[in-house]
């Protein structure tokens, strides 16, 4: 890591440590929730850009782990078990298997059936949800309580709450980093850039393609799990396609196969969708073009802007 | 369950087919053509059925406000091809799903903020409302019956103008080798605006048709086009024949499906128990259906030749 990228590193997570006491100082909370909401959504990014810029499995059906995430700790809630570490561990272990089963199927074709597949079962989850009358169905359910983990951590505390989100971000953003550089992302990256070769040197592209897929799922679960409880609120609507297309926006707008990416992604999507609905009720008249031209035009996305970024 | 129900749910499993495959046909033309997935396909077919909507109160006259509204959407197809497509061809499937994702979002807005976000409805006129008789004391309504004659009308259309015409020769030249094509002196780029707005007005006509079943309001493309999705990649895209088999059997399985499938599982499971995953079942049946066809045949049942 050279110098330029150990600074921004530096200032970046300092400035996210000192915004809960100066959000204090200013009397504005709404903007801890923002950058929690940005840190969440990182995360979920994050694992997206492992198997999309690292892997090129381009998942149009993320935000169905986002969805089991947070329906594991909602209907666990439901019925009043609010333990933190079993409903964290069930909302990461069913996503997993989620991905397995999705995965398993998926990974067998390659290119825009792979894009159509991965909507298509997203789709089939979020159609669930909304049958699923007893936690809500098509309106949602409110969540009686956060997750509880016995007195080691209130989330309830919205500065403890960020900063358990800001070590959890920080952990899947290095634990993405550590992944693509091991001899595991060697040949996931060697798949993405050419198969045939890959196979040549004798490496079946599919089951680490599945472990990929398996792990993008479980933290991406994680992530719903943080994020029903910063919503405190179940709905379907977290399986929404467009909830699919904006992660896939966010890896893309910070830049494929960066480390930082995901974090700037997020941070520059959910900051301008907040600006423009603030400006107006149609907001998404102008973020559309504005996405648009984002694909035309800035096609290197934003990490591509840190000092001392590396290629590719 | 009776003959005459379980016959009338099968047409309404064949009405929804053939509006499926005029989606389907469009969406698949383009990617067979220019290689473009165009996730906004699902916006044309809204903004056809709005189109119609505004230009029938405007003229008063069905049969005006529906020519109308399809050449609307006709154009609109080829300006979307002009301004932002165009230069999406030579990308990869990526950019061009989130570029169409940026343009889903716009149209549905768009409308929201020239029509409200109320659904909007658009009446059958009055000599389609009637019924025909099917056989004893069974009826089926008659705009229904309309919709599957079009549907397959223009699935005939589709299939002579495409395989024994010269504009579709050099549609299919232009598939195969766009350069060849060029070097021949066609004007490749006239050819692709032209497909893809064509393929719009496909589009556009499923909407037009459904609007009077379905509702007209903003997203309404979105929902439909995810089961074209089911629809292209059960019948191997780029397929035109594997669209209209793939339509036909997902527009069938779904529709009876949800007539049948509570039913059914009420004579296997507990009443309460049935009610429950009866409706969660049935619209998960397409989805379960593409991932048997997928683990048996990956390309899809009708997988095109070449590319």
């Amino acid at each position: 890591m050279n110098r330029a990228r150990i600074v921004f590193w530096v200032v970046l997570v300092a400035l996210l440590l000192a915004l809960p006491p100066v959000a204090a100082a200013l009397q504005q909370p709404f903007y801890l929730d923002l950058v929690r909401k940005v840190m969440i959504f990182a995360i979920a990014a994050a694992s997206l850009n492992l198997i999309l810029g690292y892997g090129g499995m381009v998942s149009f059906g993320h935000a169905a782990y986002l969805g089991i995430g947070g329906y594991a700790v909602g209907i666990l809630a439901f019925y009043g078990i609010f333990n933190g570490w079993l409903q964290w561990g069930v909302a990461i272990g069913a996503s997993a298997l989620v991905a397995l089963a999705i995965g398993a199927v998926s990974i067998r074709t390659s290119g825009i059936y792979f894009i159509m597949i991965t909507l298509a079962f997203t789709q089939m989850l979020y159609y669930l949800g909304i049958s699923l009358e007893e936690y809500g169905g098509d309106d949602g359910m409110r969540i009686k309580a956060r997750s509880d983990f016995s007195g080691l951590i209130d989330l309830g505390d919205p500065a403890a709450f960020y900063y358990l989100t800001l070590a959890l971000m920080l952990a899947c953003l290095y634990l993405v980093h550590r992944l693509s550089n091991s001899r595991f992302g060697m040949v996931l990256r060697a798949a993405k850039s050419n198969e045939p070769r890959s196979r040549a040197i004798g490496f079946s592209p599919y089951a680490y393609r599945l472990a990929a897929f398996v792990i993008a799922g479980a933290m991406c679960g994680l992530a719903g799990a943080l994020f029903v409880n910063h919503t405190a609120f179940l709905t379907p609507e977290f399986m929404h396609w467009t909830r699919s297309g904006e992660i896939m926006f966010m890896v893309i707008l910070g830049g494929m196969a960066s480390t930082a990416g995901p974090l700037l992604g997020a941070l520059a999507l959910l900051v301008v969708e907040t600006l423009l609905a603030g400006w107006t009720e149609h907001w998404q008249v102008v973020l559309g073009p504005l996405l648009v031209l984002s694909v035309l035009f800035f096609r290197r996305g934003l990490a591509g802007l840190i000092p001392g970024a590396k290629d590719g | 369950m009776t003959l005459g129900l379980f016959l009338e749910q099968l047409l309404n499993g064949v009405q929804f087919g053939v509006m499926l495959f005029l989606m389907a046909a469009g969406l698949t033309l383009v990617f067979g053509i220019m290689n473009l997935v165009n996730l906004a396909h699902g916006s044309l077919y809204m903004m056809g059925a709005y189109f119609t909507v505004a230009a029938v109160n405007w003229t008063g006259y069905y049969v005006a406000g529906v020519l109308l509204g399809l050449a609307a959407t006709l154009l609109l197809g080829m300006l979307v091809e002009v301004v932002t497509l165009r230069t999406l061809y030579e990308r990869d499937h990526l950019d061009q799903v989130l570029a169409t994702f940026g343009l889903i979002l716009f149209f549905n807005e768009l409308v929201a903020i020239l029509w409200g976000r109320t659904a909007l409805d658009l009446a059958r006129p009055e000599w389609l409302q009637g019924h025909i008789d099917l056989f004893a004391s069974s009826r089926y309504p008659l705009y229904r019956a309309v919709i599957i004659g079009v549907g397959l009308a223009v699935a005939a259309c589709l299939w002579y103008v495409v395989t024994r015409t010269r504009l579709g020769m050099l549609v299919r030249a232009g598939a195969s080798n766009r350069t060849m094509v060029a070097a021949l002196g066609v004007n490749i780029r006239l050819l692709y605006t032209f497909v893809f707005g064509f393929g719009a007005a496909l589009a556009g006509l499923a909407g037009i048709m459904a609007g009077p079943i379905y509702a007209v309001q903003p997203g309404m493309g979105e929902l439909i086009l995810i089961q074209v999705f089911v629809v292209i990649v059960i019948g191997g895209i780029g397929s035109i024949r594997g669209s209209f088999v793939g339509a036909l059997i997902v527009g069938i399985v779904d529709t009876l499906g949800r007539a049948f499938l509570k039913p059914l599982l009420g004579t296997v499971l507990s009443p309460s128990y049935a009610d429950a995953a009866g409706p969660a079942l049935a619209s998960m049946l397409i989805y379960l259906l593409m991932a048997l066809v997928l683990a048996l045949r990956p390309e899809g049942l009708f997988p095109s030749r070449g590319s």
